[in-house]
């Protein structure tokens, strides 16, 4: 009796007092940069994603940060000395559009935890409590050079909840992954999914009309909801008075409060320009669109209210909202001065980012445009690092930032080049010729033979 | 083979980026293919180019002859006739058309949310294995000129569905010509599914699945030698009805190719012994686990279709592997590569380009999607190689034909070269 009473005890002291920082992130990230040496990468090709390319370029890494770079750097004494010969350095790459953890491979019914199909608005649920951290695709995407991702509840819903930023590195717990310090994401949906999955269940929204008015109709309650917080702040905060926590306006008044960024998956030129006006109407700003394959249709728009579009590179006519889908989407939104992001959306193309981008920088090419291998990193690294808001420390090699690196046996926009050795915070992650056994997820122990996880 | 090899290697080294740390190199047309397809009726030559016959060694600056819609001569001393139509390849590489194994080309324009556009399934159960995508097929669809745009010339057509036998598979070509002009052959295969989506199909365990197609062949077998009684009534019922009893005759007969979709190593022996029983002509498709069992595929002259980027470990193949095309090669079996895709079965190009990336022998990878898939869909008279007498199916390349960054410069199919205009360009064109 004794020890219940202690439990309660403690569980009523664990009780966080509102507006402190357990209240306001009540699932902290626990990531902690794996051990790393001072590390320098000399005779490289260097894409930085911020700048021209530094041919037969060194880069120095040290205390999980870029140190140094340049044409020539100056290398301690006790430095790990990669000789590229000639291979190529890109920052790691980031997915603003990933599934990973929460449609985990093996995909069965037991982990098919991307969508809460359950209402039209969910904003109140949170990918992260959906994540595996076992998933193998992380491992798997990894190998492909992905450093960091976004990982999104799918899109059913016209609020389909919070996203999560994390970092691609092994950990038995999610919050392990977690990016210290990115802000939440709210991934929202228009078109064809959400009318399609409540409409055929004869509950609204069953028209494109019937998704704008959902929108409206939240977006009017997190207005309600903001402004009772913020009068119950003005008045003095008095526990007595504070108004009920709803977890679904919490996450909608954290877009009105900026501090929740929206990705929009929306395919159609028509619909998305409908978005852009509907988040003037309530005050708040689209990172990014995702999908977007009529992007190139509304270039102007996008760059003009400073909105990035997360694209395929060659994703077309699987429904009727892709129908338009052209291959040079990607180069037309970069070379209209846009924030281009080459997303994946897949567990196959996550791994093959940089293959992604080779078929839009070709595409951009024959079109005429004068796409450079170093303006077309930044569709991989920067740009999907601002949609995120992770920019200022991570998506270029710039002194100060993380040391996010990747090592390409070759050009990284060709189809033979391979990740050879991908560095998270200056700790190397993966060696591609290192012969001892690759770190695996636990799925795949024992169950898929060694050999085959290459 | 081993020189051709070695030659066609330098050759790539000269025009692919490799790892000298040059940019990849995009070339823009020597020239502006015709808006209007060649009429087949001219003789065209092709000169200068790197050409890999596939059937042969690769032949340096050498001439392709094109008249009457067939190829009329290949080799380096082939003089070019007067008055032909001549393109400069120097510098460039040609390479027969590519073979897409898996598509629903012709059979699909949109597989969602556009009803009436997509016919590769029915809901019709009593066809069984009748059903017959050929008689779907629309060349005017926008698919083609897209997938065609990229180097691909011939294509498998392929039902697909919730049965585990899904239906007569056909060869078409991606000349925009109707049936039966457009259609090189059909049927070029039966299709079906065992493994994890044969027994979601077929009762809900493997081995419900592998009876009904045991069932199904049996009957098959019994109704071929009993007709004239089974017309008559005075034979046992079976499972299936006449149209489908008749569609798997020459499955019987090991003449038409039953190609079975599975992955796990154990399904993949099961559709083997399935083989043997019946003395079936079987293909194996997808096999993401083909590399555990490759000298048992092989020692059964069984070919495999596989999607090299096939590496995500799931129950029905956790030993999936971006090797699997590498070992399967490597064992001896004969190896189709195939996108398994239809909008973007142009990726095949990128299928294979990723199969060499991960050890398959560069002449395989293009065997794989040329000569390869020829013979296995029964083609190869007509199709798969650079040789005189075949089908005038030919691509002029800017270079490596597996890079992301080169492209085809000229098409042919059946002699005509193709106009490269789509409807993605179109739409390039009206917003750029």
């Amino acid at each position: 009796m004794a020890a219940l009473f202690g439990l309660l005890a403690a569980a009523a002291t664990a009780q966080p007092p509102a507006g402190s920082a357990r209240s306001t992130d009540p699932y902290p990230s626990t990531y902690r940069p794996r051990p790393s040496r001072t590390t320098v990468i000399r005779n490289a090709t260097i894409l930085t994603g911020a700048g021209p390319a530094i041919e037969r370029g060194a880069i120095l890494l040290r205390d999980g940060k870029v140190a140094e770079i340049g044409t020539s750097v100056t290398a301690p004494a006790d430095a790990v000395v990669i000789d590229a010969d000639g291979r190529w350095v890109t920052p790691g790459i980031i997915d603003t559009h990933s599934h990973l953890g929460v449609y985990p491979a093996p995909a069965t019914d037991g982990v098919d935890d991307g969508n809460e199909s359950t209402n039209p608005n969910t904003a109140e649920v949170w990918a992260e409590h959906s994540v595996w951290p076992q998933d193998p695709q992380f491992d798997l995407a990894l190998m492909g050079g992905v450093t960091a991702m976004q990982i999104l509840p799918g899109s059913a819903n016209l609020f389909g909840g919070r996203s999560v930023t994390v970092k691609n590195v092994p950990s038995i717990t999610e919050q392990g992954m977690k990016f210290p310090g990115a802000p939440y994401g709210l991934k929202m949906a228009c078109g064809e999914n959400p009318k399609r999955v409540y409409g055929s269940r004869n509950t609204a929204p069953r028209t494109r009309m019937g998704n704008v008015a959902g929108y409206r109709r939240a977006w009017i309650a997190a207005t309600e909801y903001r402004n009772r917080l913020k009068r119950w702040k003005d008045e003095g905060s008095d526990p007595a008075k504070q108004p009920d926590r709803n977890l679904q306006l919490e996450t909608l008044a954290g877009v009105l409060d900026g501090d929740i960024l929206v990705h929009n998956h929306c395919y159609r030129a028509d619909e998305m320009a409908v978005m852009i006006d509907l988040a003037k109407e309530f005050g708040y700003h689209i990172a990014s669109f995702h999908h977007a394959v009529e992007a190139y249709k509304i270039r102007d728009l996008l760059k003009a209210d400073g909105i990035c579009a997360s694209m395929w590179a060659d994703w077309w006519g699987f429904k009727l909202e892709a129908y338009d889908g052209i291959r040079e989407n990607i180069a037309l939104v970069a070379a209209a001065g846009g924030c281009a992001i080459v997303h994946s959306d897949d567990a196959n193309g996550i791994q093959r980012l940089n293959q992604e981008a080779a078929k839009a920088l070709r595409a951009g090419r024959e079109a005429g445009l004068k796409i450079t291998e170093a303006e077309a990193v930044t569709w991989l690294s920067i740009n999907p690092a601002r949609a995120l808001g992770i920019d200022k420390v991570t998506g270029s090699l710039e002194r100060g930032k993380n040391a996010d690196v990747v090592v390409w046996s070759a050009n990284p926009f060709s189809v033979y080049a391979h990740a050879d050795q991908v560095f998270i915070d200056g700790a190397l992650l993966f060696d591609r010729r290192d012969p001892s056994p690759r770190p695996r997820r636990d799925f795949v122990v024992g169950l898929a033979p060694e050999e085959a996880s290459r | 083979m081993k020189t051709a090899v070695l030659l066609w290697l330098a050759a790539l080294a000269a025009v692919s980026p490799g790892t000298s740390g040059q940019a990849p190199a995009v070339r823009r047309r020597s020239a502006p293919p015709p808006a209007v397809a060649t009429p087949a009726g001219d003789t065209i030559a092709i000169v200068g180019g790197r050409i890999l016959p596939v059937s042969g060694p690769a032949i340096e600056r050498g001439v392709v002859l094109i008249a009457g819609g067939k190829i009329t001569a290949v080799g380096a001393a082939v003089e070019v006739p007067a008055g032909a139509r001549v393109i400069d390849a120097a510098g460039r590489i040609v390479t027969p058309g590519l073979f897409a194994s898996s598509t629903q080309l012709g059979i699909v324009e949109i597989p969602s949310s556009a009803e009436g556009t997509a016919d590769q399934s029915t809901t019709d159960a009593g066809l069984g294995a009748a059903f017959d995508v050929a008689d779907s097929f629309n060349a005017e669809t926008t698919l083609i000129p897209v997938t065609r745009a990229e180097g691909i010339t011939r294509a498998l057509v392929t039902p697909s569905g919730s049965r585990v036998i899904l239906g007569q598979a056909a060869v078409i070509d991606l000349s925009g010509e109707q049936a039966p002009e457009g259609i090189t052959r059909a049927p070029a295969a039966m299709m079906a599914q065992l493994g994890e989506a044969g027994a979601a199909a077929g009762g809900g365990s493997r081995a419900s699945a592998m009876l009904r197609l045991r069932e199904a062949l049996q009957d098959a077998a019994d109704f071929a030698r009993n007709r004239a009684a089974w017309n008559s009534a005075q034979r046992r019922p079976y499972a299936q009805g006449r149209l489908a009893l008749e569609a798997l005759a020459p499955v019987i007969r090991g003449e038409l190719p039953l190609a079975v979709i599975a992955n796990r190593a154990s399904d993949l022996l099961a559709a083997l012994r399935l083989a043997d029983e019946f003395k079936l002509k079987l293909v194996l498709v997808g096999a993401a686990e083909g590399w555990k069992v490759a000298d048992r595929i092989a020692a059964k002259h069984v070919p495999v279709v596989v999607k090299p980027l096939t590496d995500i470990p799931s129950f029905d193949a956790p030993g999936a592997s971006l090797e699997n095309a590498a070992r399967l090669s490597k064992a001896g079996v004969r190896i189709v590569i195939s996108s398994f895709e239809t909008h973007n079965a142009r990726n095949v190009r990128q299928e294979a380009g990723n199969a060499i990336a991960n050890g398959l022998d560069r002449d395989a990878a293009l065997r794989a999607v040329t000569l390869e898939p020829a013979e296995v869909w029964g083609v190869a008279a007509r199709y798969g190689s650079i040789e005189a007498g075949k089908d005038a199916d030919i691509v002029v390349w800017s270079g490596d034909p597996f890079e992301l960054t080169t492209g085809p410069e000229h098409v042919f199919i059946r002699g005509r070269e193709i106009s490269p205009d789509t409807r993605q360009k179109q739409l390039l064109e009206k917003y750029r």
